[in-house]
Order: structure tokens, then C-alpha cells, then sequence
């Protein structure tokens, strides 16, 4: 069976058609809060229950909570704090128990029912989530340019932003019955922001070994210059599902929401996100959502060891390597031979060869997700 | 950096000898006191006995045909 959805309940915030109308045209004549990319990704997701049980933007208590205790308020897990910033000449107007209306790209997109309007200390929340206040951080530095106020309440979704990738865009109550009708009883949820090489494909082949179906979730969204571009993710999946995966051992779809790079609260974070799509199983890697060295290459494993109500089974599985002597891809665990023969996949080093306009070896990537990243121009954000 | 901490806490009793049972049993493991891993326990017990009390969501017939005939048109069934 899928997991149940975080909380209980999956939410929808969605409205219905006969609703919409009404509501565009009650939208139009409401005070207006202007989203960025990233905040009306924040909008679809918490509307059609990827963010379950969030019904709207956090108000203080369970931002407090989430900061301090890595909870809501009612005790579940949550460990990033989602939340609208605001600057204070946009809610000028506004006062707590009004309606305002979403706007993204000049239409409106959702209302949001104002509960709390409340300052927050930035580095506070960059010193907790990020545990560091590094600007070099690309976490970090994004919140530290966000606006100086937050406001929480319940939102309702009037209008769909239009998704690139609709073709490959699933919502949880989608994906869930997808599971059932292949009767999926074990779900592992694979997350990424890459492209895949050989580890990648590694470590989501064992993972698929002990389970019944395999759910690759990339984010697409804000990510940090120097990772692929999100069509590139995409299309290179594409290409290694098409060559190398049983036909119906695996679900693809992208999740448009943003990389926050918070290492350890992020890896639970991912985790919530993708039980509420049905997952049973969540595969954690090395460094997951890390960045730099601001994180020890396993303590995103460690973190789960706090959460015996999360939900969702952790699958850490080892980094794998290509060994000489081995002849293929191991790991640490099952491989008795020295470093020396041991060839390591490094994301750095793959992505150093392509922006040469070199072909990384077979053992490394695969030729067909080789030939789609070389076939971008630009590769990299 | 100044501590902000407003979770709110309270005050459960237990038998002192069950108190003094799980302070030894805790020795050398992770778990730095007796309420820390009284919190552990707690969670995972009440969270599966969540579990097991929600009923599922229902998505209505209608829908779920909608949704069926999305995945069809997507090429995922």
C-alpha cells in the first residue's frame, strides 16, 4: 500500500471550475502580494498537497517550531519552515483576517487568507536551517535578499501555472494511483538535482532490487549556477530510462520546487515531500542537498535517527564506485580492493569534462546521457 | 546568536523506579536523558497507532476516472 500522506490527509486547496470564476474576479479587486518563481512553486505544491498537512504559508507558531524543533506545531515532523515574504509597503494596506490575492507573472493565482503578519530574523532562520550564516552559501544567500516581513495563513489555488514540463508533471493524488493501478506495494523515491551517471543509476538499481517500483523526482526551479539546467535533467533521464530500465519498474516526473541546499533538514524535508506522493521508501545519499563542505558527507543519514515518526523509510544506500579489479560498479561494502583501482564518480569532475567538450567515459556516464548533455550548447545554469 | 526558544513544554509523571529503568537502560546510547528518550517512544508508538486510526481519502469516482485518463494521455499507462 502507499504511504499515507503526511499528516493524515492529503490537502487539495485547489478550487473547483464552477469557483474559479468568481474568485478570479474577487482576486482582481483584492491587495496583491507579487510571487517570484520560487514562492509560486510554494503555491501549486501546498494546493494540490505536496506540502501536506501545510494548508497556506506558516504562520509564527509553527515557523517557531520548525526552526527550534524541527516540527510543526502539532508535533509532526517539518523541518524547512515554508513561508511569504513580504516587504512592508506590499501589506501596507492589510491587516490580519483580510484576504489578498497571489499574484504571479501579472495574473492572480491564489488567495491567501491573512492569519499572522510577523518579522523574522533572517540569520536566525539562515543560522538554523542552513546552520551557518556563510553568504558564501547559496542558501544562505538567497534568504538573506528575501523582504523583511512574513505573512502566514490558508491559500486556495484559483488558476494553474502553466509547467514546461506538463508532460511530465505528476501530483501526489496522481502519482498515488498510479502506484495502486501497478500495484506498487513498495515505493522508493529517488530525489535529484543532476544529471545521472553511473553512481545514480547504481544506487536507484539497488534500491529497486528490494522494492516493487522505482519514482525518479527531479527538482526543477531555482538552483545554483553551476548545476544542469533543468531541460537537461530531464531529457538525460529520458534517455538512461529508455535504455536501461525495466519498462514498468520505474515513474518519472519533475517536481518544480526550489533546491534550498540545507543538507540534513532538506534530506527530511525530500523525504516528507515524496511520502506524500506515495513513496514508502526514500533513498538518502551521500552529502544529500548539500553543498561545499558546510555538511559531513553523512550526516543527512544521521538526521534520520530523530524522526521514528517520519512516515517514510530511509534507504541509505553506500556511494558507489567503478573498481578495476571488480569490473563494475560497487561499493564500499562489497568491494575488497584497494583505492588504487577504485574509480570514483565525481559530479565536479563530469561536469569539468563537459564544459571541455569531452565525452565522459562509459564507465562514468552512460553514452546516451553522455550524447544529450553534449548536445546542449549550455549545459549549466 | 540570542536564543528565541518559544516551544512549550510540560510535565508528565512516571513510576520513579520505571524512571530509573530507562536512565540505565540509556547509558552509552545516544540519548542524553530520560525525556529525550520518553519523547522518542512516545512518537513512534502514537505515530503508528496513527496510523492505523486514519481512514484513507477518498477521491471521488469521477475524479479518479479524470485522472486515470490524464496518466493514459501521458503515456504513464
Amino acid at each position: 500500500m502507499v504511504s499515507r500522506p503526511h499528516g493524515g490527509k492529503l490537502i487539495d486547496r485547489t478550487v473547483s471550475s464552477s469557483r474559479r470564476e468568481r474568485l478570479l474576479d474577487e482576486a482582481r479587486e483584492l491587495p496583491r502580494i507579487i510571487l517570484n518563481s520560487s514562492l509560486a512553486a510554494d503555491v501549486m505544491n501546498i494546493a494540490h498537497g505536496v506540502y501536506s498537512p501545510l494548508e497556506g504559508f506558516m504562520n509564527k507558531e509553527d515557523y517557531e517550531h520548525v526552526l527550534e524543533e524541527m516540527r510543526l506545531s502539532n508535533d509532526l515532523p517539518w523541518t524547512i519552515p515554508i513561508v511569504l515574504d513580504v516587504d512592508k509597503k506590499e501589506i501596507s494596506d492589510v491587516k490580519e483576517g483580510d484576504d489578498v490575492a497571489l499574484y504571479y507573472n501579472n495574473s492572480p493565482i491564489a488567495l491567501l487568507r491573512v492569519e499572522e503578519i510577523y518579522k523574522w530574523d533572517k540569520k536566525r532562520y539562515a543560522f538554523k536551517v542552513f546552520r551557518t550564516i556563510d553568504p558564501e552559501h547559496p542558501g544562505v544567500f538567497k534568504t538573506m535578499k528575501r523582504k523583511e516581513m512574513l505573512v502566514g495563513g490558508p491559500i486556495d489555488l484559483i488558476s494553474e501555472i502553466p509547467e514546461p514540463f506538463e508532460k511530465f508533471r505528476l501530483w501526489p493524488k496522481e502519482t498515488r494511483i498510479l502506484f495502486e493501478l501497478k500495484g506498487w506495494k513498495t515505493i522508493a523515491a529517488f530525489q535529484t538535482r543532476n544529471v545521472p551517471h553511473r553512481g545514480h543509476e547504481y544506487v536507484q538499481k539497488a534500491a529497486l532490487t528490494f522494492v516493487d517500483g522505482l519514482f525518479i523526482n527531479p527538482l526543477v526551479g531555482w538552483k545554483k549556477p553551476g548545476d544542469y539546467k533543468d531541460e537537461v535533467i530531464v531529457e538525460a533521464y529520458q534517455a538512461l530510462i529508455k535504455n536501461y530500465y525495466p519498462k514498468d519498474a520505474v515513474v518519472f516526473s519533475v517536481l518544480r520546487m526550489e533546491m534550498r541546499y540545507a543538507g540534513p533538514r532538506e534530506a527530511i524535508f525530500h523525504a516528507i515531500v515524496r511520502k506524500n506522493f506515495g513513496a514508502t521508501h526514500f533513498i538518502v545519499g551521500r552529502d544529500h542537498a548539500g553543498v561545499g563542505n558546510y555538511y559531513g558527507p553523512y550526516e543527512a543519514w544521521e538526521i534520520f535517527k530523530e524522526f521514528p515518526d517520519l512516515g517514510i523509510t530511509p534507504l541509505f544506500v553506500r556511494e558507489a564506485f567503478y573498481c578495476k579489479k571488480c569490473g563494475g560498479m560497487v561499493n564500499e561494502k562489497i568491494c575488497p580492493h584497494s583505492e588504487k583501482y577504485r574509480i570514483r564518480m565525481s559530479g565536479t569532475k563530469i561536469r569539468e569534462m563537459i564544459r571541455r567538450g569531452e565525452r565522459p567515459p562509459e564507465y562514468m556516464m552512460r553514452p546516451e546521457v553522455a550524447e544529450v548533455v553534449l548536445r546542449h550548447p549550455n549545459p549549466f545554469v | 546568536m540570542a536564543d528565541q526558544r518559544k516551544i512549550k513544554y510540560t510535565t508528565v509523571s512516571i513510576p520513579i523506579s520505571l524512571y530509573e529503568r530507562i536512565r540505565k537502560l540509556i547509558e552509552g546510547t545516544g540519548f542524553t536523558s530520560v525525556s529525550q528518550f520518553v519523547v522518542y517512544v512516545l512518537r513512534e508508538v502514537i505515530s503508528e497507532m496513527e496510523e492505523e486510526k486514519i481512514r484513507s481519502d477518498s477521491i471521488s469516482e469521477e475524479e479518479k476516472k479524470a485522472i486515470i485518463e490524464r496518466l493514459k494521455r501521458l503515456g504513464y499507462i
